[in-house]
């Protein structure tokens, strides 16, 4: 377990952006990437995530997945912030085209506009697309 | 794999989890704490009914430090620290508490 594993001391710590572009069901990138983050947990280092896209989707209450017959792993993004990930930006313009608000979200987040947004991708030592 | 109790069969991966968290009940987590050579007690069952509800709500099984963390909130300081879940899971409270309780491997967990 990476947890109990001493770090080195004086590691450096990198930004890390996963950004999230796709919708949650229908191909595997949502839960691969939900998955890359909680094990980034592990290494101490200054992880955020942005949704974009079909992205945003991911965060949508109300999630049932009966019909297609995959898990619904929606509540698993509450659990980010038991992990100490607590910056979760959306696009706004993303939301906007899709007829969604921020009330539509399963966890708290912060609006960016895609300027916003580019401008704090632009300030990342690492962005990994999903 | 497999094994059986009372006539009902359940079925378990390659390192011992149950396939189906369906399947679990207190006779399949007895089973697996003696295959892991635990003794249940009611502290044993305190942090397999939290990470019960943990993973009812979150759809995960918590990484270690996680855990830790949130039985602290939850049951207090004294429990909530590496030691008193070592004590009661010598085998790393995610991999064996987890195990116990019908969920699947910590994601994380390398």
């Amino acid at each position: 377990m990476m947890d109990e594993m001493d770090m080195e001391e004086g590691g450096v710590v990198k930004k890390f952006m996963f950004v999230n572009r796709k919708a949650p069901h229908g191909t595997i990138y949502a839960l691969e990437g939900l998955e890359v983050v909680l094990i980034s947990a592990a290494f101490d280092q200054d992880v955020s995530l942005a949704f974009c896209d079909d992205g945003v989707y991911e965060l949508k209450k109300g999630q049932d997945t009966k019909g297609i017959g995959v898990k619904n792993f929606s509540p698993t993004y509450r659990a980010l912030e038991g992990y100490d990930i607590e910056k979760l930006y959306v696009e706004k313009e993303s939301l906007e085209a899709r007829g969604l608000t921020e009330d539509d979200l399963l966890v708290d987040v912060q609006v960016l506009s895609s300027a916003e947004l580019g401008a704090l991708m632009d300030e990342q030592d690492v962005v990994i697309s999903f | 794999m497999s094994f059986e109790i009372n006539g009902k069969t359940y079925e378990t991966d390659e390192e011992g989890y149950l396939v189906n968290l369906s399947d679990w009940n207190e006779d399949a987590a007895k089973h697996l704490a003696v295959e892991e050579k635990v003794e249940l007690t009611d502290q044993h069952w305190e942090v397999i009914n939290f990470l019960r509800e943990y993973y009812n709500d979150y759809q995960i099984a918590p990484a270690v430090r996680v855990l830790t963390k949130a039985i602290g909130k939850k049951l207090g300081p004294e429990k909530g620290n590496s030691k008193y879940l070592y004590e009661l899971f010598p085998y790393g409270p995610a991999k064996q508490a987890c195990k116990i309780a019908g969920l699947p491997k910590p994601t994380g967990c390398i």
